[in-house]
């Protein structure tokens, strides 16, 4: 039932809106609309029951294990938000005095600093509000890098076939276009295509490494020379940066840009879609071109009085901190928002930061990698076809279910339906596209060994069921709210939005 | 270790299954001298009782003053419901609705999202959010070249914020697309229509219409409209969605209706956290669909003929087109919209209808009272939604500075954007305060002249 089928004419809730109905008498009758909007009239209490009922439809971290590929499902911790929704903190107009934000601007100058260490970049922006804008602000900074110094005729981003959707996308929003190049049958970039590709129109190569076949690119350094020779840049798409947290810092591997998914490796919400956050960092050659605002730290200018204000840093000198501007970085790329990026979900990560420290940091890569190498061996042992059995896995690996298909008719999709019923969130499914049937496995560092142990239980009663009674499995899942939808009828007859029956008052 | 669950025990059963002698060894296709070193900048790790103590020290150093500031964000009351809800961990943790049968609430909560956006618009069709409204209108403008096909040159007045301008910029530069500046009209303060005749017969894909616009004064959009289409160019509406609760929806300006609208959904639930995250809407005519960036929900059946929900028209997003998507966004503020929903469904249309006009009362009896003072003025004729111009008598950056050592935001600083202003400052008064309130700042901007 929807919210506006819950709806009575007149019901309304007095203890949310003013007692007194002023009346808008400064406005023009031309501007005003004689219509009433389509919003329901539902008591208070009919709003939180049908909201939770609602919310308990929702498979979720807290509720499911979701080993979601490439998407690093983490416990998201409590504390991260119940601190970051501390009441100064929500309350702060983004146009207020940075006087009044003085402990807010604390914690993301401390984010930066934090982020600049465990990637090896110079600098770094907080600035974009998700993964996707993050790369849009790493690739026009490639660009602005090379505008600067005339050098134009630069016109390609290379992208390898392997790659998330969003790094050819953003490359053409930038003003580029896109080479794409072939993976080699160990997963790694093909170099012989590379050379071939790579030339005096390259402005750059965007690489996810880890790659999104859940292994590490070993040749990065060959890499790194061919596309640096050639006068491009290299951008770390940080979508598996959870892979090698505290391990290999990607300023070290010679890119020149990244962005991070703090929403997935600093375990801030994914909230059925976003917010996100996507900070980039970036090596010396493109500081001047970081996205606006950035954070700094300066000695207070106000003396004793603004010490006690500003706070105090770890020595006990009297600092502040402002925001960067168009006047500090004039040849910034600019402003990605309004005002200053999704500040709510950078407060959870910094205490997602905190909380782990330098010792928890470096344990991040380890058991995310321990628990996708286990899960790895545990699905080869019970007779999975593992993509890369040759290859370590990083955070992540690739099941193929194409035997399976072959031998039953049950696809990938089947199997991530029918994993539904037995209460696991399925994998990524048909991502990467170059392994057929695949099923991409990221269990992340938060989930124990006895959950791993259930996954793999269920994948092997799957497997049997897909012999012995492969209706089930074809018609799954039997237990969600809905059985499987009609997407095509979705796409064909669209329904966006909800209009009352013909006739109804 | 925080949030690792492995016993001692669990780490050797799995080397031994991996057959690994360490967890070292997981790591030997990575060169050794790519391995980092220790981390210098991360500290020890704190337990949560003393991060708690940390945060709650940084926040009570920003103890915030009493705020008269809008200028694209607005302090109105949240029911207590929306964020106990919204943060329930179900909605909260649980990722974009790709296996749709495990999804149904977010997906319903995000489709009622779409049909209360849409009809506040009197647009057709909405997606499921972007990023915020200044990142929104460049995605409308790259949107509205797409549909126009023939040109590049957008028209985008002045009296748009700032802010939005420098973001839209940002974004579209790269793809060669003009934004050209139209100006307003010094006495009324809203786009200066004979300017904007000096493009007739141009080449122009669109023309953005903010209404209210950043001065908060109400734009003649009927005829803002059919001068758009007249042009054969798209009409981008630029709206509060709060405003049209009381305010002529973009859908029925002019005759045909503006065929984008785009904002900032913030005033919808989210709390002002010093600028997000807040959530960027799009609403479309529906021949404009398949040309809207971002996700899209849909009604549809299921196996057994069961109403259900799911993402449709994919086909237009990057994990599918990859270059040729309409754009790279995939994250987008779920969230904040899911809180928006149950923001929306709380007031319903009497509970907006009442901030939004509560806000325009305060709105213009802080304006009344201020222009009591010797000096100041109201700068612009036109009537005004909830912001006003005012212009004082001394320097803008002194009187507000003052005012903030008063305890109060007194508003927002029009000088440097604007200069041709003078010392000129916007205001806002939503529902949120009190006279005493207004007292107070009339008490305060008296004491800093």
């Amino acid at each position: 039932m929807l919210i506006f089928e819950r709806s009575h004419a007149g019901r309304r809730n007095a203890a949310q809106a003013p007692h007194h109905a002023a009346i808008a008498n400064g406005i023009p009758a031309a501007l005003l609309r004689q219509d009433q909007p389509l919003l329901p009239e539902a008591s208070e209490m009919d709003v939180v029951r049908h909201y939770t009922r609602l919310s308990q439809k929702n498979f979720s971290i807290d509720t499911h294990f979701y080993p979601l590929g490439s998407c690093t499902m983490k416990y998201n911790p409590r504390a991260c938000n119940t601190l970051a929704m501390l009441p100064n903190f929500l309350a702060r107009h983004p146009l207020a005095p940075e006087a009044t934000g003085q402990g807010m601007l604390a914690c993301l100058y401390d984010l930066q600093e934090i982020l600049k260490d465990v990637t090896g970049m110079a600098g770094v922006s907080l600035m974009p509000m998700a993964g996707a804008q993050g790369e849009f602000a790493g690739i026009a900074m490639i660009r602005a890098y090379h505008d600067a110094r005339g050098d134009t005729a630069r016109t390609e981003i290379i992208v390898p076939d392997a790659a998330h959707g969003t790094n050819p996308a953003t490359a053409v929003m930038c003003g580029y276009t896109v080479k794409e190049i072939p993976t080699d049958a160990n997963g790694d970039v093909d170099l012989a295509a590379l050379r071939a590709a790579t030339g005096p129109q390259t402005a750059g190569l965007m690489l996810t490494n880890p790659s999104t076949l859940g292994v590490f690119e070993k040749q990065i350094q060959a890499i790194q020379n061919i596309i640096h020779d050639a006068g491009g840049l290299l951008y770390y798409d940080g979508a598996n940066l959870n892979a090698i947290l505290g391990k290999v810092k990607p300023g070290d591997m010679g890119f020149d840009v990244i962005h991070m998914n703090l929403h997935k490796t600093f375990s801030t919400p994914h909230g059925g879609g976003g917010p996100g956050a996507g900070a980039v960092g970036v090596a010396q050659r493109l500081l001047p071109f970081l996205p606006l605002p950035v954070v700094t730290k300066l000695p207070s200018p106000h003396g004793g009085e603004g010490a006690r204000r500003a706070g105090e840093g770890a020595s006990g000198e009297a600092v502040s901190y402002r925001y960067l501007t168009e006047k500090d970085l004039p040849q910034s790329i600019g402003h990605l928002s309004a005002f200053s990026g999704n500040i709510g979900i950078l407060l959870r990560a910094y205490v997602y930061a905190r909380m782990l420290g330098a010792e928890g940091m470096h344990r991040v890569a380890e058991f995310a990698t321990l628990n996708a190498n286990y899960l790895m061996a545990e699905l080869g042992k019970a007779g999975f076809t593992v993509a890369f059995p040759q290859r370590r896995a990083s955070h992540e690996f690739i099941v193929s279910i194409k035997p399976l298909k072959d031998a039953t008719g049950i696809s990938a999709m089947d199997v991530a339906k029918r994993l539904l019923d037995k209460g696991f969130h399925p994998p990524t499914t048909y991502f990467p596209m170059l392994v057929p049937e695949c099923l991409l496995i990221e269990p992340t560092e938060t989930e124990s060994k006895e959950t791993l142990d259930g996954f793999v239980n269920a994948l092997k009663e799957i497997r049997d069921e897909a012999h012995a009674t492969p209706e089930l499995v074809k018609g799954a899942p039997h237990s969600m709210p809905v059985r499987r939808l009609d997407d095509v009828k979705a796409a064909r007859e669209l329904d966006l939005a909800w209009k009352p029956a013909a006739g109804a008052p | 270790m925080p949030f690792i669950p492995h016993t001692e025990q669990d780490i050797q059963s799995m080397l031994a299954s991996i057959g690994a002698k360490n967890i070292d060894a997981l790591f030997d296709e990575i060169p050794a001298a790519l391995r980092s070193g220790k981390l210098t900048a991360v500290g020890d790790g704190l337990n949560e009782m003393q991060v708690s103590r940390l945060m709650r020290e940084r926040a009570a150093q920003d103890n915030q003053p009493l705020n008269f500031i809008g200028a694209g964000a607005y302090e109105h009351h949240i029911p207590a419901a929306v964020w106990e809800i919204a943060t329930r961990g179900e909605y909260y943790t649980a990722y974009t609705p790709y296996q749709a049968e495990a999804s149904q609430g977010t997906l319903q909560t995000l489709y009622e999202y779409q049909t209360m956006i849409a009809s506040l618009t009197g647009m057709d069709a909405s997606n499921a959010s972007l990023y915020d409204g200044a990142s929104g209108l460049a995605e409308a403008i790259l949107m509205a070249v797409r549909a126009h096909k023939s040109s590049r040159r957008v028209l985008l007045p002045a009296s748009v914020s700032p802010l939005y301008r420098s973001v839209a910029r940002s974004i579209v530069k790269l793809q060669n697309i003009e934004l050209v500046e139209i100006p307003f009209d010094s006495a009324t303060g809203t786009t200066d229509l004979d300017a904007l005749q000096q493009h007739a017969g141009g080449d122009i894909a669109a023309l953005v219409i903010p209404q209210p616009n950043f001065f908060g004064a109400l734009e003649d959009v009927d005829a803002l409209t059919a001068w758009a289409h007249a042009q054969g160019a798209l009409a981008i509406g630029l709206v509060n969605p709060l405003t049209l609760a009381l305010l002529k929806a973009p859908g029925q300006w002019s005759e045909k209706g503006a065929d984008i609208a785009v904002g900032d959904g913030q005033p919808l639930g989210a709390p002002l956290s010093s600028g997000g995250p807040y959530f960027g809407f799009m609403c479309c005519k529906q021949a404009l669909v398949r040309q809207m960036p971002g996700r899209i929900i849909g009604r549809t059946v299921d196996l057994n003929g069961k109403p259900g929900f799911t993402l449709t028209l994919q086909a237009r997003e990057q994990h599918i087109r990859r270059a040729k998507a309409t754009s790279n966004i995939c994250s987008n503020q779920g969230l904040m919209v899911a809180a928006a929903t149950i923001h929306m469904a709380l007031l319903g249309v009497d509970g907006l209808r009442r901030a939004a006009a509560a806000s325009h009362a305060n709105t213009q009896a802080l304006a009344e009272l201020a222009s009591g003072i010797n000096g100041v003025k109201r700068l612009f004729g036109a009537p005004h939604f909830h912001e006003v111009v005012l212009h004082l008598p001394g320097s803008s950056a002194r009187v507000l500075h003052s005012m903030a050592g008063q305890g109060i935001s007194g508003g927002f600083d029009l000088q440097p954007h604007y200069p041709q202003l003078g010392n000129a400052i916007l205001v806002c008064a939503t529902e949120t305060k009190t006279n005493e309130d207004l007292q107070r700042f009339v008490a305060a901007l008296r004491h800093a002249l």
